[in-house]
């Protein structure tokens, strides 16, 4: 009996020893799984990396249009073709190859290219590799009819721009790769994405882009997509980019464009009323479809390469002095600073002598001349003279050279010179306007005076403007006082257009200085230096200039606005190396100005827009460069 | 007739229906772990969960025809039963087809049977009946021989059939063993054994990867041969209680290991594992001695556990490399974390535990898990099958699973005990091992913390053999344990 019942005790303290056992299991894993599940969040990601697959979606990019609503730029589809080597059972191979127009060498060769792990790291049989990128939508459609054919094919949509005409590729800019310092700059932008890279495109990026979206879909462990995460609930859908309407009169640019053939140089023209930007001519020019899709970085290269130099947005990037455009200006400052008035003449013999001996030469023309006779046939001693008072006699008014140079820097810096405007285009340049310090530097202080800087009187020497500047300067002048920034922008989709370019900058200076010179410059049109210009029928205002070249031929500088009486265009055109302003630029002027105004050429002038458009204007050195 | 209308109410309802859940779930899991998005129906034959459909109807029949065959059946049949089934697993060697490198699968047309699943059911009646004998006593070495000889015999085998996870279920009957009277010394010293392996396996071959500080060289020895001297001590406490000898061998070892260190920290070409070897070869010296004086076995084999743990320790490394196979040697390296290999060997348990992670407290939701749905875990519907539960149901629900599976294991052994059969009893603690064994394994190895073995998890896993060879080991049970009343089953 006690043996009995000593086994029993036995047996059940094996039992309760089994028992433990089993529970010991199921705390282990339990430990186990609080251990991987609750306290440990690292697996989340980890899933989550494996089995989403965030899709881009991309928004439509914005259109554009120009100021007559017509669309400029749009979107086109293009294709690329996509193999998954998986599923190529029974494959049509020549048949593919005809289709796409390739050889079978070509094929072999492209399929060799996607299996190298080292050119194309991401290879996986079960995936979808680019084939041929880009194909055109004729060929997408030869190959829709026949993809039964073949298995494995498919085709990925990609948006490329589309420009309904050759022109205006400066202003409106191109599309390009993201780099990788804008990925680092902007986390909105991944590899491949693209981005306004230039002109219109840069600058409104933002407003044309959208905001992109996301597909949320679940990827196989072979890389196959099985649908969409909770069918489709935590996607996001993209936003079109807005679309835009630009200032530009298309039809007028691709006129500027026309003119501007086989020459280098720019044209600007502005609306003064609102500092809408009409015309942004900057020659030579390209296509922009040239840098669109597949053949895009072999183009630019190329354009890269031109020694013409057809990506230099010239007018606003390219400095030259402004020449005679530039007497305005001072005709302007000297008036309102009481130094000169529409009375005041001064004699010209050929020139001015800033001493005995040295003389800043001019041309031939009556003498003495008042204030509009000076703007009428630009002379050059008139402002010559006109500076030589300001700085050099007023000495009791401002107290030296130094202060009235400062006084006259304001007014300048103030009509938009010296710094860039702050138009809505990147890469702009401001010019060049001295500071008192810069010459002191040079000259030393109180060294220097009007006869030492007398060059800037007419607008050469330090000074440099950028074209648009002095279109700007043109509509200053139409609107009497005020300008806006000149901006390319007109409308912004369901959005305004930045303050800046609303906001009215007044000039301080009297209304009547601005008759003398518009009166001056209805003179130089009707029958002074810009005479060849003159349209039947249009009182217009202008003023030539020539821009002095140390590398060549002097460039040609035509600057006014249209007509006298409520201004509509405010125009600058400079053509390169072309001499005396009078040659080429005016006619150009005068005929941008017939076309935006009245629509058409009248016929008796059609002879100059023929010879202006066939003309051309090679880059050559001056004669003691040559050598 | 009576004992007919007496059957179903004699039946183990809690069990029947325990199992009737667990296959439940099962079918649900594997339902959502082959849930295709764009084919989501039910009864789709060509798909694992639509032929599961009638693996379980098929298996359901199984258990009702179990039931009405009368319970002296299973004795009566037992030993026939186990040699013809060690034949047909000899035969299997060389009828099966190679498949993955294992011999062990027979097919019969479109059916494929695995003869090993079958082998357990054998050999645990064989064992129920054999051990249920009177005159066996599992305290006698010839008995206990016996009774080892009947559960390795058909593990040789299946070895031999390259199934070596199969094979290991075998040894889940020395719990059996122990619950009839086995000494549980040997199972202490099993569990030993699997310590010290795994210690000389991590801690001697550190990879540098591993290592962040400056650890002795053959660190597992020194862990191997502490632990021997610490657990000698605590025999000695035990089976002794003489305190001169527990002094005098604590003062020895003290003075060696004091010795060691300092002089390891001074000289660095001695290093800490000669003392270590020292320790232990003193101890059993010493031991020897004490017990030749004191004329007693026990010291005797107390220095004879130093010996076995030092030839253990020694082997380890050569058993490894030798008698592993190279796809076993590095589930044991990347579980032991000796070997990182995300991609290759490591994938499956990498991705498991991705699944099983990412579940977190309250699960994805039914259907929504994406591991398992998007095929990131391999055998997502057979061996991996609790992933899909993890990652669905998360914490919560994996937990209140593995609750269910312990309560049914737990029933089992209330089952068993309760019975007056010695046969039934020990046939319920026979496949209480099987359960637990495959549950421990297979949850182990997805949740990472035992090396990769394919078995499945007992009614939860896709697949027809194991769900028949489940059902039938554990309706054989409630079948007995329906005429538990019947005192005169055998003995």
């Amino acid at each position: 009996m006690n043996q009995y019942r000593r086994k029993h005790q036995d047996s059940h303290a094996r039992q309760i020893i089994i028992v433990l056992v089993v529970l010991l299991c199921a705390l282990i894993f339990i430990t186990r799984l609080f251990f991987l599940q609750v306290l440990n969040d690292s697996y989340k990601d980890n899933a989550d990396s494996n089995a989403f697959l965030k899709k881009t979606i991309y928004p439509a990019r914005g259109l554009i249009y120009d100021r007559n609503n017509n669309l400029i730029v749009s979107n086109q589809p293009v294709y690329d073709v996509m193999l998954i080597m998986r599923e190529m059972v029974d494959f049509d191979t020549l048949g593919f190859c005809n289709t796409l127009n390739i050889t079978k060498a070509e094929f072999d060769d492209r399929i060799k290219d996607i299996k190298n792990k080292r050119k194309n790291p991401g290879y996986s049989r079960y995936t979808p590799q680019v084939f041929m990128s880009q194909i055109s939508t004729s060929s997408y459609g030869l190959l829709q009819e026949k993809m039964f054919r073949f298995p494995g094919v498919l085709t990925q949509q990609r948006v490329l721009r589309k420009y309904s005409m050759p022109h205006g590729a400066h202003a409106l800019g191109n599309v390009g790769e993201v780099s990788q310092k804008q990925i680092d700059e902007d986390s909105y932008y991944v590899r491949g994405d693209y981005k306004g890279q230039s002109g219109v495109e840069k600058t409104y990026e933002n407003e044309l882009r959208g905001e992109k979206g996301v597909e949320i879909l679940l990827r196989d462990v072979h890389g196959r997509i099985k649908g969409k995460y909770m069918d489709g609930a935590k996607d996001i859908n993209p936003v079109s980019g807005k679309n835009l309407t630009m200032g530009l009169d298309m039809e007028l640019q691709r006129y500027g464009e026309l003119l501007m053939n086989g020459k280098m140089g720019s044209i600007v023209a502005i609306e003064p009323s609102t500092g809408e930007i009409l015309a942004l001519v900057s020659s030579p020019s390209y296509d922009p479809a040239l840098l669109v899709g597949r053949e895009r970085s072999a183009n630019y290269a190329r354009l890269l390469k031109d020694k013409k130099r057809p990506l230099f947005d010239r007018p606003v990037m390219a400095q030259y002095p402004p020449g005679s455009t530039f007497k305005l200006v001072q005709a302007l400052i000297f008036q309102e600073e009481g130094i000169i008035n529409a009375n005041t003449a001064f004699p010209c013999k050929r020139g001015y002598y800033y001493t005995k001996t040295r003389k800043m030469g001019c041309h031939e023309h009556k003498s003495p001349l008042d204030l509009a006779g000076s703007i009428q046939h630009s002379c050059n001693a008139y402002y010559g003279y006109a500076l030589r008072d300001f700085l050099d006699l007023n000495l009791d008014k401002y107290g030296s050279t130094d202060n009235a140079y400062n006084v006259w820097r304001n007014y300048v810096m103030s009509m938009g010179f010296g710094l860039p405007l702050g138009i809505d285009f990147p890469n702009e340049k401001g010019g060049t306007i001295y500071k008192s310090t810069t010459y002191d530097k040079i000259y030393g202080k109180n060294r220097w005076k009007s006869s030492t800087i007398i060059s800037t009187s007419i607008g050469q020497g330090e000074i440099l403007a950028t074209p648009i500047q002095i279109a700007n300067l043109a509509a200053l002048i139409a609107n009497k006082g005020y300008f806006y920034t000149p901006h390319i922008i007109k409308k912004i989709e369901g959005g305004e257009i930045d303050e800046k370019y609303r906001t009215k900058h007044v000039v301080d200076i009297k209304e009547k200085h601005f008759d003398v010179v518009q009166y001056g410059m209805e003179l130089a049109v009707k029958k002074g230096t810009a005479r060849f210009g003159q349209i039947d029928s249009l009182v217009f205002c202008g003023k030539t200039g020539t821009a002095q070249n140390p590398h060549g031929e002097d460039h040609s500088i035509f600057m006014g606005f249209a007509p006298k009486e409520n201004p509509q265009i405010a125009i600058a055109v400079y053509v390169e190396n072309s001499g005396f302003g009078a040659t080429w630029a005016v006619p150009i002027a005068s005929l941008m100005i017939e076309k935006y105004l009245h629509g058409s050429i009248s016929a008796k002038r059609l002879h100059i827009e023929k010879r202006m458009m066939e003309s051309v204007i090679e880059p050559k050195a001056k004669e003691s460069e040559k050598k | 007739m009576r004992r007919n209308e007496n059957i179903l109410k004699m039946l183990d309802w809690w069990t029947i229906g325990l199992y009737l859940v667990l296959i439940f779930i099962g079918w649900c899991t594997i339902y959502a772990a082959c849930y295709d998005y764009d084919n989501a129906e039910i009864f789709n034959f060509s798909a694992n969960h639509g032929k599961q459909i009638i693996w379980i109807s098929t298996a359901l029949i199984l258990g009702a025809i179990i039931l009405t065959i009368d319970s002296k059946f299973y004795s009566n049949i037992a030993y026939l039963f186990y040699v013809l089934m060690i034949i047909l697993l000899i035969a299997t060697i060389f009828l099966a087809t190679d498949t993955k490198g294992s011999h062990s699968w027979l097919n019969f047309g479109a059916f494929k049977i695995q003869p090993a699943e079958f082998a357990k059911y054998a050999t645990c009646l064989c064992l129920s009946a054999f051990l249920s004998k009177s005159q066996i006593d599992l305290r006698r070495n010839k008995d206990l021989m016996l009774a080892m000889g009947i559960i390795l015999l058909p593990a040789l085998i299946i070895i031999a059939q390259s199934e070596t996870g199969s094979a290991l279920v075998f040894f889940s009957f020395f719990i059996l063993l122990f619950r009839e009277g086995m000494n549980g010394m040997i199972l202490i010293l099993g569990v030993f054994a699997i310590v010290f392996f795994i210690l000389v396996l991590r801690y001697n071959n550190l990879p540098d990867a591993v290592v962040g500080v400056d650890v002795p060289e053959l660190l597992g020895f020194i862990l191997v041969f502490a632990i021997a001297v610490i657990t000698a001590l605590i025999f000695l406490r035990i089976y002794t209680k003489d305190k001169t000898c527990m002094l005098t061998f604590l003062g020895i070892n003290i003075g060696i290991y004091a010795v060691g260190i300092i002089l390891a920290n001074f000289i660095p070409a001695v290093k800490t594992w000669y003392f270590a070897a020292l320790s232990i070869g003193v101890s059993i010296i010493f031991l020897f001695i004490w017990g030749m004086v004191m004329h007693r076995q026990t010291y005797l084999l107390i220095s004879a556990f130093l010996m076995f743990s030092i030839a253990l320790s020694g082997s380890a490394d050569y058993a490894f490399n030798k008698i592993l196979a190279p796809h076993q040697q590095i589930r044991i390296k990347i579980v032991l974390g000796l070997e990182d290999d995300p991609q290759g060997a490591g994938y499956n348990v990498r991705q498991s535990q991705i699944a099983i992670g990412s579940g977190g407290l309250t699960g994805k939701g039914y259907l929504n898990g994406t591991q398992t749905k998007l095929n990131y875990v391999p055998e997502q519907d057979t061996d991996f099958i609790f992933c899909t539960i993890a990652e669905e149901w998360g914490f919560i629900g994996s937990t209140l699973f593995i609750i269910i599976y312990a309560t049914l294991m737990l029933r089992l052994i209330f089952l068993a005990e309760r019975q007056r059969s010695a046969f039934s009893r020990i046939y319920g603690y026979g496949i209480l091992c099987i359960f637990l064994f495959h549950f421990f394994i297979n949850l182990g190895m997805v949740t990472g913390i035992t090396p990769v073995i394919g078995i499945p998890l007992p009614l939860i896993s896709y697949g027809g053999s194991s769900l028949w060879g489940f059902t039938l080991l554990l309706f054989t049970f409630i079948r007995l344990d329906a005429n538990r009343m019947e005192v005169l089953q055998a003995r």
